[in-house]
C-alpha cells in the first residue's frame, strides 16, 4: 500500500494517530495498525493535523481511551469515529 | 555496515580505563559567583571550556550532596581530559578536586578570596594552558561497544516520539545491551502513566520496587505539594500538546518506548549517580526537562546521548554530544540544522524499525569518532544543575 495516512500501535487501540500533514474533513483515510499489519480505513469527520490521534470507534463521555494498549485518560465529550480527539474530548486521569 | 558487534569506534581511554569521546579541558565553577573567572580563563586558553552555572552557595543537606555530586561526575567525565575547578574560597574547592583526582586526571583547584579574580584568572590561566597543551597529544584508540556509556531522554515529544523515534532509540538499546554497553534512561515524572508497566520492565521485582518508591516519592515531595492545576502545558508541555499529545499517561508511554523491548534496568539511581553494577541498562531519577536530565547523566559518566524529538528540542550539553533525531517529517525538514537522524521513514513504512535502529547505531559510532552532533556546531551547551530545594 501507499503510505499511510494514519497509523495505529496495536489492535486494542481506540485511538490512531494522522500521520500526514494535511487532512480534511470527508477524507477518506487509509491507516495501518503497527502491530498487525492489517489495514485500517475511516472517513475523517473534522480537520486533524499531523500527529494528532483520529477516534476509531465512537466514543462516550467517561470511556477510557486506548492506545499502546493501555489506558491514556478519559473521554470528556463524546467523540464518533473519525473525530479529531485531543484535549477538548480528552483528559488525564492523573495529577 | 560492519555488524555491531565488530565495530569499533576510536576514543580516549583515560587513567582510570573509562572511554572518552571527547578531549575537554573543562573550567568548572564551584560556585556562581566564580563563573566570571572561568570565563576569563577560557577566553584566554584556547581549547578550554568553561562550565557556568547558577549555584553553590548555601546549599545544605541533599541539595549540597546534589551539587557535589554533579559538579565532581562533570569532572570525571572521560569526555573530559583534564579539568581547572574555580571557587570564591579554597575549602569547598579542594572538595571538587578532591573527588575528580580520583579519576588519575589532571585537576587543580584554585580560590578567588585573599587573591582577587585577575590573579586567580592569571594563575589558573597558566595551568590551563598546560592541561590544553598535555590533552592536545592525546591520541585516540580503538574502542569497542561495551566500553561505550549512552544516555537517552526525550524531549517536545509529540506522537511520532512514541511510534517512532522512540522505539528507534528502543531498538538501538536492545542491539547494544547484549553487547555490553551501559545505559541509562530517567524522567521520573515523565513516566507517570506507564510506572507500572516501567516498574515490570526491572530485571528484578526488588529493583521494580525501588523503581515505585522513586516514582511514588517525586509525586509525593514535588508534585502533588506544588501542583495547582492538571499541569496543562507543563507536562505535557505546550509543544507535546501542539504536536498531538494530550495527557501525561499518552506521553509516558511513548517515552518507555525508548528502552526497547526486551532489555531489564538493572539499577535505579539518585539523580548523576554513578551505576555501579556493571554493564546494563540503568534508570536515573530525574527532571522530565531535557538540560537538567542531560547534565545529571553526563555527571553520572555517561558519554553519548540519544534524544529523540518530536517538535524540535534543540538542547545540548557542553560535555556529552547529544544526537537528535525525528520521526516528525516537518520539524526534519523545517529545523533541519538541529537533526542528526530523519528516521520520518518509518511513518510512510519507508524505513522499518530496525533500519533506523541501525542508521542510529551507525551515527552514533560516527560521533564517538568525532564527528560533530548538530547541536555540537551550534554549540548547544546547555549545563543545568537540578536544586532540589532553596538554599538556606
Amino acid at each position: 500500500m501507499s503510505a499511510p495516512d494514519f497509523l495505529a500501535h496495536g489492535p486494542e487501540d481506540t485511538v490512531g494517530v494522522v500521520v500526514v500533514e494535511t487532512v480534511k474533513t470527508g477524507a477518506a483515510l487509509a491507516g495501518l495498525d503497527m502491530e498487525t499489519g492489517q489495514a485500517l480505513h475511516i472517513d475523517a469527520l473534522s480537520d486533524i493535523p499531523l500527529g494528532h490521534k483520529i477516534a476509531l470507534k465512537d466514543l462516550a463521555e467517561g470511556d477510557t481511551v486506548l492506545k499502546y494498549g493501555h489506558d491514556i485518560g478519559k473521554v470528556v465529550a463524546a467523540a464518533k469515529a473519525g473525530d479529531h480527539v485531543h484535549t477538548h474530548n480528552m483528559k488525564t486521569k492523573r495529577w | 555496515m560492519t555488524a555491531l558487534a565488530d565495530r569499533e569506534f576510536f576514543g580516549y581511554r583515560r587513567e582510570n580505563g573509562r572511554v572518552g569521546i571527547r578531549n575537554h579541558v573543562a573550567i568548572l565553577p564551584l560556585d556562581d559567583l566564580s563563573n566570571a573567572a572561568c570565563e576569563k580563563v577560557a577566553n584566554n586558553i584556547d581549547g578550554c571550556l568553561a562550565l557556568p552555572h547558577h549555584y553553590g552557595r548555601l546549599q545544605f543537606g541533599e541539595d549540597l550532596d546534589l551539587h557535589f555530586r554533579t559538579l565532581i561526575g562533570t569532572g570525571k567525565n572521560p569526555n573530559v581530559a583534564a579539568c581547572i575547578v574555580i571557587g570564591i574560597e579554597p575549602g569547598w574547592t579542594q572538595r571538587v578536586v578532591d573527588g575528580i583526582a580520583a579519576t588519575g586526571k589532571p585537576v587543580a583547584g584554585f580560590a578567588i578570596e585573599g587573591h582577587g579574580e585577575i590573579k586567580a584568572v592569571a594563575t589558573a590561566s597558566r595551568k590551563a594552558q598546560e592541561y590544553v597543551q598535555w590533552a592536545s597529544e592525546k591520541l585516540r584508540g580503538p574502542c569497542k561497544i561495551s566500553d561505550l556509556w549512552v544516555s537517552t531522554k526525550c524531549g517536545e515529544s509529540d506522537t511520532t516520539s512514541g511510534l517512532a523515534s522512540c522505539p528507534t532509540v528502543g531498538n538501538l538499546i536492545d542491539k547494544i545491551d547484549p553487547l555490553g554497553a551501559t545505559t541509562c534512561f530517567g524522567e521520573t515524572s515523565e513516566l507517570t502513566g506507564a510506572e507500572k508497566v516501567c516498574a515490570a520492565r526491572a530485571a528484578t521485582p526488588e529493583i521494580g520496587e525501588k523503581f515505585m518508591k522513586t516514582w511514588q516519592a517525586y509525586m509525593d515531595e514535588v508534585i502533588e505539594p506544588h501542583k495547582t492545576s492538571d499541569l496543562s502545558e507543563s507536562q505535557p508541555t505546550k509543544g507535546n500538546i501542539a504536536g498531538g499529545l494530550t495527557t501525561i499517561e499518552e506521553k509516558a508511554f511513548g517515552n518507555l518506548q525508548k528502552i526497547g523491548k526486551n532489555t531489564s534496568f538493572i539499577d535505579v539511581l539518585e539523580p548523576a549517580e554513578e551505576p555501579g553494577r556493571g554493564a546494563g541498562l540503568y534508570f536515573m531519577d530525574t527532571s522530565s526537562a531535557a538540560a537538567e536530565c542531560v547534565t545529571l547523566q553526563a555527571a553520572a559518566g555517561f558519554v553519548v546521548h540519544l534524544f529523540p524529538t518530536g517538535q524540535g528540542n534543540i538542547i545540548g550539553n557542553p560535555i556529552e554530544p547529544v544526537i537528535k533525531l525525528t520521526a516528525n517529517p516537518r520539524t526534519a525538514r523545517e529545523m533541519p540544522e538541529h537533526i542528526d537522524l530523519d528516521c520520518s521513514g518509518i511513518l510512510r513504512g519507508e524505513m522499518t524499525l530496525d533500519e533506523a535502529g541501525d542508521a542510529l547505531a551507525d551515527i552514533m559510532v560516527r560521533t564517538c569518532n568525532g564527528r560533530l552532533t548538530a547541536a555540537e556546531s551550534l554549540k548547544h551547551r546547555e549545563f543545568v544543575m537540578t536544586k532540589l530545594y532553596r538554599s538556606a
